[in-house]
């Protein structure tokens, strides 16, 4: 691509203030998604940096889920799916056929809208990530697993009962499960697919400051549907509509001073 | 009383209409009998065939009868017995077990697992499995006699220079019979097992960098363990009592030693009852220990079903409890 797209991102307007320039974590020049014939991200370009929340808003279908999917390569597992253009991560392109898929998703690790821990005890799904790549240790994953389970702030709630199964816990602690899961292979950016979404107001509020938390180790990139989250949790923001991305800029920005017509109807609810 | 609600205030003289009122549906009652009807006539049939076997089974039944090989003449009362025709079903019950349980479950986790749903590969495949389905089990006994014994047992025996080891009815080719037969059963009892997984654990699993090989014998198939046991179950119970298949490839009229091989021909308790009931020189001195047969295999098929019931209830607790 040319040197004259990319500055047609980066850095977007007013990230100053926002840590060190440096090269973006994620990156995508013109990327382009089908589902057999049909065009659902148009021409994607976004550069997401290093150790942020950013959140990515639109009405539903807008693309932003199938968008987020790209980075950890989801979207494989459909069938009938092709994309076009660029996707960095770490400046290593991720659509290239020499690419260890398996060592893309411990990179980049992904929290799902429904949570969905797997039929094991508390221990076993904190655990699962680490005995794929071949951890045996005893001692090292009881570390590991309660490392995990404190950075999900789950630790206190669970620590009595490790063994019995997952599927006994709560809704926002199955959600907080999750995060403990995917923090447990120490991947440097999660993906999180509104998280929040299926969970009541007080274990929202609790999986919200989980991600503030988990900011200052991870670099998270969160798709919700709930505006004051994303106010409330990121520090950028992307507006995606029809597929396209119509904006993206500094929260405070985008929800108050947008510069685009559709992203102010969008974020006052005028729209979508 | 079909006033208006609307009635003006402080009249009294009238009660507000009743939402609730007493009248007969016919039309439901009837069909709820009917329905009630319907499931009991299964229950009556159930009970008066299980019954009727059960009580004049039961005087024909000794340790001696269930425990011992028949001396000298079957028909006898006094020297009738059925171990041999015990051990023979076992053994080709699980025999069958053993070759149908991998292959329609490796089947099934290609159908459901690695497909592509459109291809017409896919698409080939079931429907041959469909019409797998609804083959009469005599073709498959004929099925089992062309292919097994006169093609690929004679075949094996030409290339290891044997004459006549594995070119014969035997236990072996009887229960590979016999797996083909519920070969469909088991697919499809486990595909729908792998269906009714969340897709939502496989994308868990593969998001933590698991290979689709590892999604699958650590999260798809403990899951899915009591609907493969469930398929395990139907194709027991199918099995079990199936003589057809048998016949040609495998079923002996009469053996005197137990088999010791699985190229050995075996007797069988469904074809020593089709035995008993056509063959006996006297019939009503034979008819006691007719019964006797079949409620052994009664029992056997539900002692065999029992087994794969209890593990599918221990793999069930086992999951509930996070194991």
């Amino acid at each position: 691509m040319s040197a004259l797209q990319i500055d047609k991102t980066t850095p977007p307007a007013g990230s100053g203030q926002h840590p060190p320039g440096g090269a973006p974590l994620i990156q995508t020049r013109g990327l382009e998604l089908f589902y057999g014939q049909t065009k659902a991200l148009k021409g994607i370009d976004i550069d997401i940096q290093e150790r942020l929340v950013t959140a990515f808003i639109g009405p539903s279908g807008c693309g932003k889920s199938t968008f987020l999917r790209c980075f950890n390569r989801m979207n494989d597992l459909i069938d009938g799916v092709r994309i076009l253009g660029e996707c960095r991560v770490g400046g290593e392109e991720i659509y290239e056929p020499d690419i260890d898929v398996i060592e893309l998703r411990k990179r980049v690790g992904m929290v799902f809208q429904k949570s969905n821990p797997f039929p094991k005890s508390i221990y076993e799904n904190v655990a699962y990530g680490l005995r794929l790549h071949g951890a045996k240790d005893k001692a090292a994953l009881d570390e590991v697993v309660e490392k995990s389970l404190r950075g999900a702030a789950l630790w206190d709630e669970v620590k009595d009962r490790l063994n019995s199964s997952a599927l006994g816990l709560s809704g926002g602690q199955q959600q907080r499960l999750c995060i403990a899961r995917t923090i447990a292979i120490r991947p440097e950016i999660i993906l999180m697919d509104e998280p929040a979404s299926a969970l009541d107001p007080i274990a929202t509020a609790k999986v919200e400051e989980l991600i503030l938390e988990l900011k200052k180790e991870f670099t998270i990139v969160i798709v919700t549907h709930n505006m004051q989250q994303a106010t409330r949790i990121s520090d950028r923001t992307a507006f995606f509509y029809l597929g396209e991305l119509i904006e993206y800029d500094q929260t405070k920005k985008i929800f108050t001073n947008p510069a685009m017509k559709q992203t102010e109807d969008y974020v006052t609810g005028r729209f979508g | 009383m079909s006033t208006a609600p609307a009635q003006p205030p402080g009249s009294t003289a009238r009660p507000a209409p009743r939402l609730t009122r007493q009248r007969t549906d016919w039309s439901s009652a009837l069909w709820t009998s009917a329905t009630l009807l319907g499931t009991s006539f299964i229950l009556v049939l159930l009970i008066w065939i299980v019954g009727d076997i059960v009580v004049h089974g039961l005087p024909g039944l000794s340790w001696r009868f269930v425990f011992t090989t028949p001396k000298k003449d079957f028909f006898e009362p006094g020297s009738a017995a059925v171990l041999p025709m015990v051990v023979g079903t076992t053994i080709r019950v699980l025999v069958m077990t053993i070759f149908v349980l991998p292959i329609g479950v490796i089947t099934a986790i290609y159908l459901t697992e690695y497909a592509h749903t459109t291809s017409i590969y896919t698409r080939v495949i079931r429907s041959a499995i469909a019409n797998l389905a609804g083959v009469p089990s005599i073709v498959f006994g004929l099925f089992g006699l062309g292919f097994f014994i006169n093609f690929l047992g004679k075949n094996i025996d030409l290339a290891i220079g044997a004459t006549s080891r594995f070119g014969h009815p035997s236990v072996l080719w009887a229960s590979l019979t016999l797996a083909v037969m519920t070969l469909p059963v088991m697919v499809i009892a486990t595909e729908e097992s792998l269906k009714a997984i969340t897709p939502g654990l496989r994308e868990a699993s593969l998001a933590l960098g698991a290979t689709k090989l590892q999604t699958i014998t650590r999260i798809v198939l403990p899951n899915a363990m009591p609907g493969i046991l469930t398929g395990a179950i139907l194709a027991i119970s199918r099995a079990a009592g199936e003589v057809a298949p048998i016949l040609f490839t495998g079923a002996a009229y009469y053996m005197a030693d137990l088999p010791t091989k699985l190229t050995d021909q075996f007797m069988d308790l469904g074809y020593h009852t089709f035995v008993l009931s056509t063959q006996s020189p006297d019939i009503d001195k034979t008819r006691p220990i007719l019964y006797a047969t079949v409620l052994v295999l009664l029992m056997l098929t539900f002692t065999l079903n029992a087994f794969a019931i209890v593990a599918r209830a221990r793999m069930r607790r086992a999951m509930r409890a996070g194991h």
